[in-house]
């Protein structure tokens, strides 16, 4: 039987045990990656994976059941599973649940891809890794890692109301990053960002970021790290660079405008949100400068898809416009209980997993400086770049980050390395304090966005360009 | 149930078998090869806003399969277990092997070497239902006495087998539950959790009564300023040491990198810490991922580093032997200890029950009360906050700290010393003079994980050891509540 008609053996079956709605994703994904280590492979691993998930909703509770299997009668047994669980859920009843409205359509989707990353040869990309670490070996780093990472994922989907989409979205990426070891700590240097930087695109992507060219530049730099000044501690003007800065909207905008947290469904686990939906609309996040945008819809970002995971088109939407705060990301159940009236940010990360309220891309609009005329206008302040740690509260309100590499502004110039940058604040006051934005805009990927219980990896993409704040407290130390 | 018991039990060894006779016929008999195949029932139900509102059941199974041929290694997964999808798995991955570099530091295959059974594992809690656990969360949320409650129940199953070309075979099977919940009062929250064998053993009650406790205790929270205080953390916050000890100081990989505080043979900690790896302490399997027998590890005993978790490349890195820490992430994130237990103080042992449904305060045995803030005397002790006698007793010995449930988000900003940032959630409450006396809001810190259990500043290790689930099933950390000379505050919520 097709895919689809596994998915829509599960969607009836749920139906004939009681199911007011149902809805069935089969997912069948391929990973690839291998790592690179001093100029040596350290692991290639190839995966593949292929099972269906359904989902039941009877009354007002859900049931969710996944089967590595697609036969009609795996496919059956999952939806009456899934019904038989969304029955047990009746034991502790909550309000009832609605949907806002997803017009049906019949659909296919598939993602912008020039190179097939699954198409270039294992020997090139084992190439590209092991010349990468073995010349940041060379210029001293002692510990040269290289990465790159593959999925290749299509999707079928089915639900009750008449939805049939389905979706091939190929994403890829990679990086390096030096360490350099000294007395009691390491320094760590990264490019284009620790981990790699991901799209929903093609091997172009990887060829693009010419990981050779920086290894030699970012090993060095790791070393003279170990004997660069640290960061002062105190309050000062604080410029990002966009890598980081992708990170501060993952964390401080991105988590805090989900609306399963807004509305407590992940109080227990990923935590709430700061925000009140009392206030969408008219509550001030940040300053004029901010204008954030929940944008699945751009070519080869990482969170873009043609359709979110129960079947609602991507679309564009204002997450901040001018410093307000006015949408936020939802699904379809999410939205109907906050009296809203789009859902499309909806996704889960393979055929095992419940879909769930997730960020698309979330970013910045440009502005209108460059990263060299915001370093012109700093008297006094420090240049942080590429993330090395990241914490957050559970309100995504109290923040503090550490940085790979800092470097000290004084009177409109770049002057000493720092090293073990750091920087703390509150969300909603840093967001205001953004006086200078750039208009470099880069989408970055973040492959390892943890959420859910159980666990889940989602995919987000990142539009920001560096940016100043001012009177940020740097420095924080053992 | 009939249906489920059979599906568990068919051969997983069987598969493994054949698809190590697979790669012998179509790579030769000189091609190393090792199979892990794994069937697993995931079942978790969540609740929020004091209703279940998503509830997951997951029938999984993985094939795992390493390659070692002609000098060159590959490893692969899949999910289908038909003989055109096992063999669709061999050819990918010795079509791999052959387009790969050299792997010079290939450590070679687990030779024949008997391997323990598994524990002993609870079919009721195997196969549990969605009935039973949406009835153990109806108790939570109705001993929460009316407060708004979140958190889940879950259940876990796993059947597992290993074959490898040089002969090795091993197979467990295991079973866990865990309940992790909180109760909300008035913006401030209360934690309780547990990991255990048998579903049976969860009191969904008496954790529902505890975080309900330990949510009233928290409400009306006041600021207190940054710095250094004297700590006791709960068993919850202890499970983080733990797991950021695990994860970067007792990982062989990052040992042999260098990039790990542990020094063999050195006294780091205080002598009052025993740290150790018991896989099979629970219900875990008796093997892994490269077919090595799991035991007990001693990590650190009385204050010294005796060793590290190593899997067969990191081991072969150092001139170390295979501790049976190899797992699915051990080529990337290093061979981790995943079932650290802090041994408690005395010969109470550990109780994985916990001390659930104790909400007594402090007790009154506090030495004397010169320091307190305002010059009063000591105020009434806080009820609710303190949820066990052990963590009491350690309370009871604090002239002026804090007492912290649970942290949360702790990231490392540099894994060599291995200081560690985050924050306190699910209660934090100042001590004065043994009791605990208000709450307190949430506070961010920076410190060092090893120099905070350092020689000489452990001060007091319980008695009772609590075990603490893990996000992944199979995964936990059990400590008793600890108390330490100092924890480094840097920063409270409102900045």
């Amino acid at each position: 039987m097709s895919e689809f008609d596994a998915a829509g053996a599960a969607v009836q079956a749920a139906l004939d045990a009681g199911a007011r709605y149902a809805d069935a994703r089969v997912m069948q994904r391929r990973y690839e990656s291998m790592s690179a280590r001093n100029g040596e492979v350290e692991a290639l691993t190839q995966d593949e994976s292929v099972g269906l998930g359904v989902r039941a909703l009877v009354g007002s509770s859900w049931g969710f059941h996944a089967v590595p299997e697609l036969s009609d009668r795996a496919a059956r047994d999952a939806g009456h599973r899934a019904a038989r669980i969304a029955t047990a859920s009746g034991l502790v009843p909550g309000p009832p649940v609605d949907l806002v409205p997803s017009p049906p359509v019949t659909a296919s989707w598939s993602s912008p891809c020039e190179l097939d990353p699954l198409g270039v040869s294992l020997a090139s990309k084992g190439d590209l890794l092991v010349a990468a670490t073995r010349t940041m070996a060379d210029h001293g780093a002692d510990l040269a890692e290289g990465l790159y990472q593959v999925w290749d994922t299509t999707k079928w989907f089915v639900s009750s109301e008449g939805h049939r989409i389905d979706q091939h979205i190929r994403e890829c990426g990679g990086g390096i990053s030096a360490t350099s070891i000294g007395d009691g700590e390491t320094q760590r240097r990264s490019w284009p960002s620790y981990r790699g930087q991901y799209g929903t695109t093609g091997w172009e992507l990887v060829d693009s970021l010419d990981l050779t060219a920086h290894a030699a530049r970012i090993a060095e730099e790791s070393r003279a790290l170990l004997t660069a000044p640290l960061c002062p501690a105190g309050e000062t003007d604080l410029i990002l660079g966009g890598e980081q800065l992708a990170l501060q909207i993952h964390e401080s905008v991105g988590h805090a405008i989900e609306l399963d947290r807004i509305l407590g469904w992940e109080a227990a686990f990923a935590g709430t949100s700061w925000l009140d939906l009392a206030q969408l609309g008219s509550l001030r996040y940040g300053s004029e400068l901010m204008n954030i945008t929940i944008d699945p819809t751009i070519p080869g970002a990482l969170g873009s898809f043609g359709y979110d995971d129960e079947g609602s088109p991507a679309v564009k939407r204002d997450a901040v416009r001018a410093g307000r705060w006015v949408g936020v990301l939802a699904g379809r159940d999410s939205a109907a209980v906050a009296g809203l009236d789009y859902g499309g940010s909806v996704r889960a990360d393979g055929w095992a997993r419940l879909p769930m309220v997730r960020m698309t891309n979330v970013g910045l609009e440009p502005g209108p400086h460059t990263l060299e005329e915001i370093v012109a206008a700093t008297d006094e302040g420090v240049l942080m770049d590429v993330n090395r740690s990241w914490s957050i509260d559970d309100k995504r309100l109290n923040f503090q980050f550490g940085c790979e590499i800092g470097w000290e502004i004084r009177n409109g110039r770049r002057r000493r390395m720092l090293r073990n940058p750091t920087y703390t604040g509150i969300g909603p006051l840093f967001w205001r304090s953004m006086d200078m934005l750039s208009s470099e805009i880069i989408s970055w990927g973040t492959p390892n966005c943890g959420k859910g219980q159980p666990g889940q990896v989602g995919h987000t993409g990142h539009p920001a360009a560096p940016a100043r704040f001012r009177n940020v407290r740097v420095g924080v130390r053992a | 149930m009939t249906a489920e018991v059979a599906r568990a039990d068919r051969p997983e060894l069987d598969i493994a078998a054949q698809v190590v006779e697979l790669v012998a016929r179509l790579a030769g008999a000189s091609a190393q090869a090792e199979v892990v195949v794994t069937r697993a029932e995931l079942a978790l139900t969540r609740f929020a806003n004091s209703a279940i509102h998503q509830n997951v059941a997951e029938s999984a199974v993985d094939v795992r399969l390493r390659v070692h041929a002609d000098g060159r290694t590959a490893a692969g997964g899949g999910s289908t277990v038909t003989a055109d999808g096992l063999r669709a798995l061999v050819e990918r991955v010795l079509a791999a092997t052959r387009f790969t570099p050299p792997d010079l530091a290939w450590p070679g295959l687990t030779p024949p070497m008997p391997a323990p059974t598994s524990a002993e594992w609870d079919a009721a809690t195997a196969y549990a239902g969605p009935d039973e656990r949406a009835a153990l969360v109806r108790a939570f949320v109705d001993a929460a006495g009316g407060l708004e409650t979140a958190g889940y129940c879950r259940t876990a199953f796993g059947a597992a087998a290993f074959a490898n070309s040089a002969g090795q075979v091993a197979q467990g099977r295991t079973a866990e539950a865990a309940m992790d919940g909180i109760a909300r009062a008035g913006g401030a929250d209360g934690t309780a959790r547990l990991s255990v064998d048998r579903l049976a053993d969860l009191d969904g009650a008496g954790l529902g009564r505890r975080a309900a406790a330990k949510a009233r205790a928290a409400a009306d929270p006041v600021e207190l300023a940054p710095g250094r205080y004297p700590v006791v953390l709960e068993p919850a916050a202890v499970a983080d040491l733990l797991q950021n000890l695990s994860w970067f100081g007792f990982n062989g990989k990052r040992y042999a990198e260098r990039q790990s505080f542990a020094e063999p043979g050195v006294a780091q900690l205080d002598p009052a810490v025993t740290l150790v790896d018991d896989p099979l302490g629970a219900a875990g399997l008796p093997f892994d991922l490269e077919g090595t027998p799991t035991r007990m590890l001693t990590l650190v005993d009385a204050g010294t580093t005796t060793a590290v978790a190593h899997d067969r490349r990191s081991a072969a890195e150092v001139g170390a032997e295979s501790t049976g820490h190899a797992w699915a992430g051990s080529p990337t994130f290093g061979p981790i200890p995943r079932n650290l237990r802090l041994v408690p103080s005395g010969t109470a042992g550990t109780a994985s029950t916990g001390a659930v449904g104790s909400t007594g305060a402090a007790g009154g045995t506090g030495t004397a009360g010169a320091g307190l803030p305002g010059g009063g005397g000591p105020a009434a002790p806080l009820a609710g906050a303190v949820a066990d006698p052990d963590t009491a007793a350690l309370v009871s010995r604090v002239q002026r700290g804090l007492l912290v449930s649970d942290l949360w988000y702790t990231r490392v900003l540099d894994p060599k010393s291995l200081v560690i940032t985050g924050l306190t959630r699910n209660g934090l409450w100042l001590i004065e003079d043994g009791r605990v006396t208000r709450a307190v809001r949430d506070l961010r810190f920076t410190e060092s994980y090893p120099r905070a259990l350092g020689p000489g500043a452990v001060l007091e290790v319980g008695r009772r050891a609590v075990r603490q689930p893990d996000r992944e099933d199979g995964v936990w950390w059990e400590a008793p509540s600890l108390r330490l000379a100092s924890w480094n505050f840097t920063g409270g919520a409102s900045g």
